[in-house]
């Protein structure tokens, strides 16, 4: 099948690269564009491992078709810091803990980030709900939750 | 419809590095010219920790600020032998062979310090701070940098140092059993608080409460990590989890994670947990390593909560509400037992 | 909520150190939360090819034909791997230190004895080209008779999953079809006891469900190498396996691992690096090699399941006299490392307890599944479950509240464990008691002041005259001993009757590109009888590591 060119802007920078059709936007961040951030867990939208936010909304890069991305931008965990200085998701995950292996730390990261942009202010229920689908088989989730209402609380306390 | 509530208990202990010995462990310590120290090994960190339990230990062992080491593992060009993560033998061997290696080292660097210094090394001492200076005296002293300089500069040593851990291999008699497994176990008791539906089957774990005995915990954040992690995989293995649902039918295995069934964020209990250390005579530190045996009181416990909150036992796992209500049926409804505490 | 007491054991602590016993920061955190961590699939290779294999659809049939000519036109195939194409096919995990018989193909010759089973390899320019290719391999299957519960297997007369052991159990030290634990005569203490409860568990297999699959890219390298990045958990566990398999020095080969994605025993048995290495010989390019997620669920090694069926004998008073407990470990197919779980079971026999009669008889056994492999707690979490869900029912059984029950119990500092060696460094007491606290649980004032220090030994030290028997012994497989039954009020489980499986209907085509090819369709050796292995020949200079794992005693 012909490969066919597409454009985006992954973590603000513009990006153009040839895909398969069916090449999905995860293989095209990770094997085309070299970001190794999203991981491939089941590749069957039902781990989260893969979650980047096209135009700021939670997808999952295992079920989304790389040419339906023309255009948009994309954002993965590589992308969250800005510069040397850690987004405070990634400050409060360091201070809980809320990661053993790693593995679904971008994901999950990626999915609460989609969270607190649209809801600065979440409930315990609201972040449990965010982080649905996204399996972590290490850390038994509570120090993630609270990691991320912590997050919330100190952008709060920020902004206020 | 009612829901009941139980509880229940369970005490264990579980075996630390438990494989009959013969499995060494090797580490390799070095330092660079301005005493900052790499630790090179071929442990597995799968998450447990293994990078920043070997680079405690390294730097206790060391006498050096945390800061001062970092440990490179698993490159089989320049890591030392190592016979992998499993059996909970990563804290007990790795980390022994990493205080041998330490030790190795820092008796090279107190040599150094002392040629500088002109006294006895083994008056020198330590500070952790970065600095070595003669005990009782902290004026007379040195920089690790300082004495790492000279020593590689002025006196052409190498500040580095080799360890190996090995414990010998042990018999099993064929007839009686006797062996030698295992040199330290970590013990456990936990108490679930859950609530039955007899409806529906439904379990929902409300809490847990928790004493580990782990021996030394090296780090207790790391501690926390695997001791939480585990006991949620225990709930999940009590309650959820099964490749065939049927044994021995080996069908109807999930294929996803939609289908192989485990708890979500929104299914776990507060874990109340109390840790006591008594150290392992002969483990790193006295540490044991809770990565293994944290899961394991959940299982029990959680079964022992459903037989006092609704009379039923269910001795195949997982505990599914399919199988509470057969049992429930079987029996004419729940009959719930004394309520403790 | 994290609190510690440190105010137990105080005496036996200095607590005075620089970084030990300090919540510092992990080295790794930093890199995870930025995403810069790597993991084995993380390493971009230019000209990377893809591999995927043929698997199984029968838990147990004879392969008549294999048929790879489609397959290696398809669009983006490279290389088909068969099973001829691997230098030592054959191997078992513990052959590296000396424990056990090689019994598993890397790829499967003239048989499959589990569903998923590999049976070739499609090295692809793609992920979707090797999966398109896998679907045209033709193999046609004569279906064998299945055996799926473990004590079905040891009956006289079952199907024979692996030829390998034909009793469909692992030999232990060369002549028993189990291992065994003898301490104390429990058959007198059962007649003295005032109670005795058999009761039957079981253990569910579990899957590991790390969030990082089983994988492996492999590359060629300057000097004739080959770099190797492995999820293993066991580096060069890994790398000694895959050198005997694919017949290299093991300084060919370059294995960088040691962060992975989550483990849990999951990644111990090189599922794919052999593979792997194998097609980057063979295509002199880089290829990767990663299991699916369904795949993995389906047919990665899962934790095996375990029976344990428990017998106490105990008296009025709590105190238990007797434990016996009869165990089977599902290993499924081969043994990877169930055998070695065996034996850790058999150790932690009879749990934390201080018992003076203890028997322990635990079958490592092979049907029809996929192989079972190490998991958290390996041996160990079966039995917990089990041991206390018994001790729970003794308790009620007595009338004892459950906690006072496992203190009056539990094993102390200067006990004689069942395996003869003494215990020490104990502290279930003090467990129990604090948990008991935290949730104010009252517990009596004998159960208050009991100590793990004190008021063992003595009597409790003794080694009591100890009755063996030659029960257990390995027979020829038409004469094996069935192991001992289940007494009545412990009823076996039905055994599982799988549907009778159907032949697939798929052309026998020959096998023009193999002439090689050994003759695939031909009958099945008839199974052998255990003859008196040889001892096995040290492989790779590693050092053997047990003396389960060695046959000269
Ligand atoms: S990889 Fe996309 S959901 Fe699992
Ligand atoms: S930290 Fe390992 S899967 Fe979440």
């Amino acid at each position: 099948m012909a490969r066919m060119p597409v454009q985006f802007r992954l973590n603000g920078t513009d990006r153009a690269v040839f895909v398969e059709p069916v090449e999905t936007l995860l293989g095209t961040i990770r094997r085309g564009l070299g970001d190794f951030a999203p991981k491939f867990g089941c590749g069957q939208g039902t781990c989260g491992a893969c979650t980047v936010l096209v135009d700021g909304e939670p997808r999952l890069g295992c079920l989304t078709l790389s040419v339906t991305c023309e255009g948009r931008s994309i954002e993965t965990a590589s992308g969250l810091a800005d510069g040397p200085t850690l987004h405070p998701l990634q400050a409060a995950f360091m201070e809980h803990f809320a990661a053993q292996c790693g593995f679904c730390t971008p994901g999950m990261l990626m999915a609460a980030k989609a969270l607190l942009d649209r809801n600065p202010d979440p409930t315990r229920v609201e972040v449990v709900e965010a982080i649905a689908g996204n399996i972590c088989r290490c850390t038994g989730y509570e120090p993630i939750i609270n990691a991320i209402l912590a997050a919330a609380q100190q952008r709060g306390a920020r902004r206020a | 419809m009612a829901r009941h509530q139980g509880r229940g208990m369970a005490s264990i202990n579980y075996p630390i590095g438990m494989n009959l010995g013969g499995d060494p462990s090797q580490a390799l310590v070095h330092a660079n010219p301005d005493g900052k120290f790499t630790v090179a090994l071929s442990a597995i960190d799968l998450g447990q920790g293994m990078k920043q339990v070997s680079r405690q230990i390294a730097a206790e062992t060391l006498g050096v600020p945390i800061e001062d080491v970092y440990v490179d593992t698993a490159d089989s060009d320049t890591g030392p032998h190592d016979m992998g993560s499993f059996a909970s033998r990563g804290t007990h061997r790795v980390g022994n062979a990493v205080i041998v290696a330490a030790k190795e080292a820092r008796g090279v660097l107190l040599e150094a310090a002392a040629e500088e210094l002109e006294v006895n090394a083994d008056d020198l001492v330590t500070d952790g701070k970065g600095n070595i200076h003669v005990r009782g005296a902290a004026s007379k002293s040195i920089t690790v940098k300082a004495a790492s300089q000279a020593a590689q500069f002025k006196q052409g040593k190498t500040i580095s140092g080799r360890g190996i851990f090995l414990i010998p291999l042990s018999n099993v008699n064929p007839e009686t059993g006797e062996m030698s497994p295992v040199t330290a176990y970590a013990h456990a008791c936990l108490v679930v608080d859950l609530e039955v539906c007899d409806e529906t089957g439904d379990v929902k774990v409300n809490k847990l409460t928790s004493a580990y005995e782990l021996g030394r915990a090296l780090n207790p954040k790391m501690v926390e990590q695997q001791l939480v992690g585990g006991a949620w995989m225990g709930m999940s293995h009590a309650l959820y989890e099964t490749p065939e649902p049927y044994y021995p039918n080996p069908e109807n295995g999930g294929r996803d994670y939609n289908e192989y069934l485990m708890p979500g964020p929104g299914d776990i209990a507060p874990h109340d947990i109390a840790v006591l250390e008594r150290p392992a005579p002969d483990g790193p530190f006295g540490g044991k390593g809770p990565g293994e045996m944290c899961a394991n009181p959940v299982l029990p416990a959680v079964a022992n909560a459903i037989f006092n909150a609704v009379g039923v036992r269910i001795d195949t796992l997982p505990i599914t509400p399919e199988k509470i209500l057969r049992a429930l049926r079987a029996q004419g409804g729940a009959r719930p037992q004394a309520r403790r505490a | 909520m994290l609190e510690f007491r440190k105010d137990l054991f105080a005496d036996e602590r200095d607590d005075n150190l620089n970084v030990i016993g300090k919540g510092e920061q992990r080295q790794d955190m930093l890199g995870h939360v930025t995403g810069r961590t790597r993991f084995f699939d993380d390493h971009g290779f230019d000209g990377l090819l893809h591999l995927k294999v043929v698997r199984s659809p029968h838990h147990h049939a004879r392969i008549r034909s294999i048929d790879v000519s489609a397959a290696e036109r398809a669009p983006g195939v490279k290389r088909v791997i068969r099973a001829q194409d691997v230098p030592v096919n054959k191997n078992t995990l513990l052959s590296l230190i000396g424990f056990g018989k090689d019994d598993e193909p890397t790829l499967a010759v003239d048989k499959v004895r589990y569903k998923g089973e590999p049976i070739v390899a499609i090295i692809a320019a793609s992920d979707a080209e090797a999966m398109a290719a896998v679907k045209l391999v033709r193999v046609s299957y004569d279906p064998l008779p299945t055996v799926f519960d473990v004590q079905e297997a040891l009956k006289p007369g079952a199907v024979v999953v692996n030829e390998t052991y034909p009793g469909n159990y692992f030999e232990y030290h060369d002549k028993y079809d189990h291992q065994k634990l003898r301490f104390g005569d429990v058959e007198a203490a059962f007649r003295t006891a005032d109670h005795v409860l058999e009761e039957r568990y079981q253990m569910s297999p579990i899957e590991h469900a790390s969030t990082e699959t089983n994988g492996t890219i492999a590359a060629p390298e300057t000097n004739n190498r080959y770099v190797v990045h492995s999820c293993a958990q066991g580096l060069f566990f890994s790398l000694g396996t895959t050198a005997k398999i694919l017949a290299l020095e093991s300084n060919r080969l370059h294995f960088i691992g040691g962060t992975v994605g989550g483990g849990f025993g999951g990644k111990v048995d090189s599922l794919t690096e052999p593979l792997a290495v194998l097609g980057a010989i063979l295509t002199g390019q880089p290829v990767r090699y990663v299991l699916g997620r369904e795949e993995e669920m389906q047919f990665g090694s899962p934790r095996g399941a375990e029976r344990h069926v428990i017998k106490d004998g105990v008296m009025r008073d709590g105190r238990i006299v007797a434990r016996q407990i009869t165990s089977y470990f599902d290993a499924g197919a081969y043994t990877r490392l169930s055998s070695y779980g065996v034996v850790k079971c058999v150790a932690h026999m009879p749990g934390p307890y201080t018992i003076p009669n203890v028997r322990g008889d635990a079958y490592c056994v092979f049907t029809n599944r996929v192989p079972a492999t190490a998991m958290r707690g390996f041996g160990v979490t079966g039995l917990d479950f089990s041991i206390e869900v018994q001790m729970d029912k003794l308790a009620h059984l007595v009338g004892i509240d459950p906690m006072e029950f496992r203190i009056l119990n539990a094993y102390r500092d200067g006990d004689m464990k069942a395996h003869r060696r003494v215990a020490h460094n104990t502290a279930l007491i003090e467990c129990v008691q604090v948990a008991a606290q935290k949730v104010n649980w009252p517990l009596s004032e004998t159960a208050r002041r009991a100590s793990s220090l004190s008021g063992g030994g003595g009597p409790r030290a003794a080694i009591p005259p100890t009755v063996t028997d030659e029960s257990g012994r390995i027979g020829r497989p038409e004469t094996r001993q069935a192991p001992p039954q289940l007494t009545p009020g412990a009823a076996p489980l039905p055994a599982y009757q799988p549907a009778p499986a159907v032949p697939v209907q798929q052309p026998a085509a020959p096998l023009p590109n193999y002439p090689s090819q050994p003759a695939a369709a031909a009958p099945l050796p008839a199974p052998t009888p255990p003859v008196q292995t040889p001892p096995p020949t040290p492989q790779h200079g590693a050092a053997r590591f047990s003396s389960v794992f060695t046959r000269r005693r």
